[in-house]
């Protein structure tokens, strides 16, 4: 029951309370610039919550197995040249080099997939999709989940396998959520009259700062929830 | 060759202010709106930003005739992690609190879309020198964007500028203070809107500048 509680409040949490774009202003490029239709931008939060669930179940693997400090792997490898030493290995320095490469390989696997499968899905993201490789959100869910320390949620040591993938669904979610919301507004927004100076990405920076005061309503709620159901 | 490039000098000038990287191209977003809280953050964020660019500004336009089409991205990314991770150290090692205070948006220089286009843009094409003075006025230019940005949010959010006293602020220590901070300049919608305006105030700005020329010739 504690657990369902957890990952509950930790999915709350991910997708509204702590959202990627609004709070942590990671993955703006997107955010801003598919962000004129509502199809295009939810099929974009749909193919971020994609990739980020690979990226983050992959990376979640290498700091676990290869990574972290006396993982069993890089130490198996150690003992096997070095019969002798005692030392630990620690190759977390390595973490940056290694999570970017599984997101770049990650991203040329889905694009692979949806040009094989879904010919007219990938026409219409043209240069989005590889352009996901360099979105901040998805390194940032990466690093999250690698990190000891979990930003919303209390934990000492590194989350498990199942909390890893609740955080980057959520995240990709919420991340759908706040694109989807922000193209419905600026569909809206063609109609209305805009000074010229702000036209385009301006005024689409303020709509974003209202959301984001929003979205500020949101925060405290998961502590609330987590007295009530326990 | 189909087009002139620009030269060091005109890279260098350009990226200060006609070429912009975060009020002309839009370029770097993500660090422009999550560390302008205060200055002192804002200003570590561009040295390490300014440190990664020339960096991998040097490499990429020293290994350009090696470079592959497709794998090009690949390279550029691997080069700016590299840097990005002995910039992180350094952070680590000697500035310990700042460290903490920036947290994952150290990491996330890798992903900053001003360096990756940089390289693309000038590196890839152009010589070292001509790479080395556009990452430097590129770096300037940053470092004007963000400098005003956190100026704005920290002023006006808590009545300081670099942790130095500017704005009288009302508190129980100094009843005579007429200034109430602005909490929310300092939280995340703050960030959005502040953006927002100096983006209208510059675009109104060099509109106005190319009427006056027009209206001149």
């Amino acid at each position: 029951m504690d657990t369902l509680v957890d990952v509950l409040l930790l999915a709350l949490s991910a997708v509204l309370i702590n959202n990627l774009v609004l709070k942590y202003f990671v993955g703006i490029c997107p955010f801003l610039g598919v962000s004129r239709r509502v199809d295009m931008a939810f099929g974009m939060g749909m193919a971020v919550t994609f990739v980020i669930t690979i990226a983050a179940t992959l990376s979640w693997a290498f700091t676990e197995f290869v990574l972290r400090p006396g993982a069993p792997i890089s130490t198996a490898v150690w003992q096997a040249v070095n019969p002798d030493s005692t030392a630990i290995v620690d190759l977390s320095m390595l973490k940056y080099i290694v999570y970017i490469f599984v997101i770049a390989g990650s991203v040329q696997l889905v694009e692979m997939y949806v040009r094989k499968f879904f010919p007219p899905l990938y026409k219409s993201f043209g240069v989005f999709l590889p352009l996901i490789t360099t979105n901040c959100a998805i390194l940032f869910a990466c690093l999250m989940i690698g990190s000891a320390k979990h930003i919303g949620v209390d934990a000492t040591e590194p989350w498990g396998l199942g909390y890893a993938l609740v955080y980057a669904i959520g995240g990709g979610l919420g991340f759908t959520v706040a694109i989807s919301i922000m193209a419905g507004i600026r569909e809206e927004l063609d109609l209305c009259d805009v000074p010229k100076c702000l036209k385009g990405v301006g005024i689409a920076l303020i709509v974003a700062g209202i959301l984001s005061l929003a979205f500020m309503g949101f925060t405290g709620v998961d502590k609330g929830l987590g007295k009530l159901l326990r | 060759m189909p087009q002139k490039l620009p030269t060091a000098g005109e890279r260098f000038l350009n990226g200060i202010l006609p070429e912009n990287p975060v009020y002309r191209q839009l370029l770097g977003m993500c660090p422009t709106l999550a560390v302008t809280g205060a200055m002192a953050p804002a200003m570590t964020m561009v040295g390490a930003t300014a440190f990664v660019l020339i960096c991998a500004s040097i490499i990429v336009s020293l290994i350009r005739p090696l470079l592959k089409p497709h794998l090009r991205i690949l390279v550029f990314t691997l080069t700016i992690a590299t840097f990005v991770t002995i910039a992180d150290r350094f952070l680590a090692a000697y500035m310990w609190n700042m460290s903490k205070t920036l947290g994952p948006y150290v990491p996330l220089i890798i992903v900053n879309c001003l360096i990756i286009c940089r390289c693309e843009v000038c590196g890839s094409k152009q010589g070292v020198v001509t790479a080395i003075s556009d990452a430097v006025g590129q770096s300037l230019g940053f470092c004007v964007a963000l400098a005003s940005i956190a100026s704005v949010r920290e002023i006006l959010g808590s009545g300081t500028w670099f942790g130095l006293q500017v704005l009288s602020v009302h508190s129980e220590e100094n009843p005579g203070g007429w200034f109430e901070p602005w909490s929310v300049m300092v939280l995340a919608p703050g960030a959005f809107l502040t953006l927002g305006l100096l983006l209208g105030l510059v675009n109104w700005y060099a509109d106005r500048r190319k009427t006056a020329a027009a209206q001149a010739n």
